[in-house]
């Protein structure tokens, strides 16, 4: 079975994000990782892969920047067999719609069985790129699963709702993005790491891709941010220590804001 | 006039509160006209809907059926959706699509936006009309931390709204007219199918997203969340959990409030025993008032609390439970 995996490199959420004077998030000088939800993605696909058995692959793709291969190796080191990384000067501030091209073109030219991707990434966090590839591709999408068995050409997963939890059926080949719910990512052994550094890194520009750059980057955008503006931060406002009246304090603030 | 589309969200045959809302964003913008998803079975329930949306302002109700569409995920609903823009855009225009963000209206909006190469703008916090009447949308970004101003520059302006991002005002009293617009799924929207349904227990308790006040639990409950839940019926609220309580076993995954939970705007937040880390903010940082009760008076949620009480939640939460019943009689 050939697995394909979606994987976006972003900046630590621990960190001090921000935003490059062209609007665009920053990611030059921030520490970047491999976005945790992918994290979730790149483990069920080596579960997949496990029990599938026999010729299965698991290829990890990403689009971004040169550092960006940070986030194809900390998947390798997981034990992802190769990567795709799209690197192309002219990517710089594409949108969802363009990269959701980039990365559709790069994952036909895979052929996969199986494509999958987390359920959001942890900075711009649209969710909607999941969405995007699939329609590109014309492969069925099944979101959001929260547990994925696969017997033959079909796949089943379980979804969890506000009302009920679903039981979704697809045929094969489809495009799954899995929640944080579905597994524990594995953590890279040493042995892994090792490995990792002798893992084959494809890197592909546009034109290999065959994509035009007119298609991409922030003049192709299909949406303009006019502006960003820094919220001032939250002012921590009353505080008290719980003496014995810490809850009648609490409901006198609550009945004096009229919240209750 | 053009109309701007609202996609309602109905469950059980009750509209939810953030299609008022929407409907509310959308005569700022336009003519309203909502669209519902629904089968032949369920039309006539659908359409007798009409006269709820035309209190809100919707001119044009769109019934947007096809067989089995809500027995298959988001591809027959984009489809639908797709099939509705096209006949408003024969009857004087579509100036915006409005649909609530959630996971499906995200995706329903994504597959929309490739099939009408249309601009797509998610969560938005609040949608006015700019300059030459297009639809200008603020986003909060990275946990609250800025404020980001946007518009679409191609094609039908597509926009997934927050919930609370307006309050739901009645409009002056008009009828709507209900048109049906009927698809046929393709195989591609076929290949993906609901084959069971395990409904939940109700709570009683209002929905997380819709919710006035919301009451969450985290490290802090020690998987204990009595004292939580009592407080929040005191108070007509709905439950939340922190990622952490969530990953232990100790509440449903539904309930999560975070970036990868639910991202709620209540009046009031109260968080009990949680921390207050980056993917808990995510999910809670734009509520109006935010009360914050933890041992650790180091807990980075008091940097963000109106009010704080450093103390045990098993001490504080019954006694405020018995105050505010007292208070209420």
């Amino acid at each position: 079975m050939k697995i394909v995996v979606c994987v976006k490199y972003v900046p630590d959420a621990q960190g001090d994000r921000r935003f490059a004077a062209d609007h665009t998030v920053d990611r030059e000088g921030v520490d970047g990782i491999l976005s945790e939800l992918d994290e979730y993605a790149v483990e069920q696909a080596l579960q997949v892969a496990e029990a599938a058995g026999g010729e299965s692959t698991v290829t990890v793709v990403t689009v971004g920047p040169q550092a960006a291969e940070t986030a194809v190796k900390k998947s390798l080191q997981m034990g992802a067999d190769a990567g795709v990384h799209v690197v192309d000067d002219a990517l710089h501030g594409s949108d969802a719609f363009a990269t959701s091209l980039v990365l559709a073109t790069a994952i036909a030219g895979l052929e996969p069985d199986l494509v999958l991707t987390g359920m959001a990434s942890t900075d711009a966090g649209m969710s909607v790129v999941p969405a995007m590839v699939a329609a590109r591709l014309g492969l069925p999408q099944v979101t959001f699963a929260g547990s994925l068995t696969i017997d033959g050409a079909t796949l089943t997963t379980t979804r969890d709702g506000d009302t009920s939890t679903e039981v979704i059926t697809s045929t094969l080949p489809a495009l799954v993005s899995v929640t944080d719910q579905i597994n524990d990512p594995r953590y890279p052994s040493f042995k892994g790491i090792m490995a990792a550094k002798k893992k084959p890194v494809t890197t592909l520009t546009l034109a290999d891709l065959g994509v035009d750059a007119s298609q991409v980057g922030a003049g192709a955008a299909w949406t303009a941010v006019d502006a960003v503006v820094a919220r001032p931060p939250r002012a921590a406002g009353q505080r008290v220590s719980d003496d014995g009246t810490g809850g009648s304090q609490l409901v006198a603030y609550l009945v004096a804001h009229k919240l209750v | 006039m053009a109309q701007v589309l609202v996609v309602a969200e109905v469950a059980d045959g009750v509209v939810r509160k953030t299609t008022f809302e929407l409907l509310t964003i959308a005569r700022r913008l336009g003519e309203p006209a909502v669209v519902v998803f629904t089968d032949p079975a369920g039309a006539a329930e659908a359409a007798a809907l009409a006269p709820a949306f035309a209190e809100y302002g919707a001119g044009t109700v769109y019934l947007a059926q096809a067989e089995a569409l809500l027995d298959h995920l988001v591809v027959g609903k984009a489809e639908a959706l797709a099939a509705v823009v096209a006949t408003a855009q024969g009857a004087g225009g579509v100036a915006a699509v409005l649909i609530g963000s959630t996971a499906e209206g995200k995706e329903i909006a994504a597959r929309l936006a490739i099939t009408l190469e249309s601009g797509l703008i998610t969560d938005a916090v609040d949608v006015q009309e700019g300059p030459g009447g297009v639809p200008v949308t603020t986003q909060s970004a990275f946990a609250g931390g800025f404020a980001v101003t946007a518009r679409v520059t191609r094609g039908v302006p597509l926009i997934t709204v927050k919930p609370s991002s307006a309050t739901a005002e009645p409009a002056a009293g008009g009828s709507a007219t209900v048109v049906p617009v009927t698809v046929t799924l393709s195989e591609l929207a076929r290949a993906v199918r609901i084959v069971e349904r395990k409904d939940k227990e109700a709570s009683g308790r209002p929905d997380l997203s819709e919710a006035s006040i919301v009451v969450s639990g985290g490290r802090g409950t020690g998987g204990d969340f009595a004292p939580v839940e009592a407080f929040a019926d005191a108070v007509g609220a709905a439950v939340g959990a922190s990622r952490a309580a969530v990953d232990a076993g100790w509440y449903p995954h539904s309930h999560q409030v975070g970036q990868t939970g639910k991202q709620v705007s209540p009046q009031l937040y109260v968080a009990c025993g949680i921390s207050g880390a980056i993917q808990h903010r995510a999910g809670m940082q734009t509520s109006k008032t935010i009360v914050a009760i933890n041992k650790d008076a180091e807990a980075p949620i008091f940097e963000l609390a109106d009010f704080g009480v450093v103390g045990d939640l098993f001490a504080v939460l019954p006694q405020a439970t018995t105050e505010v019943k007292a208070h209420r009689g």
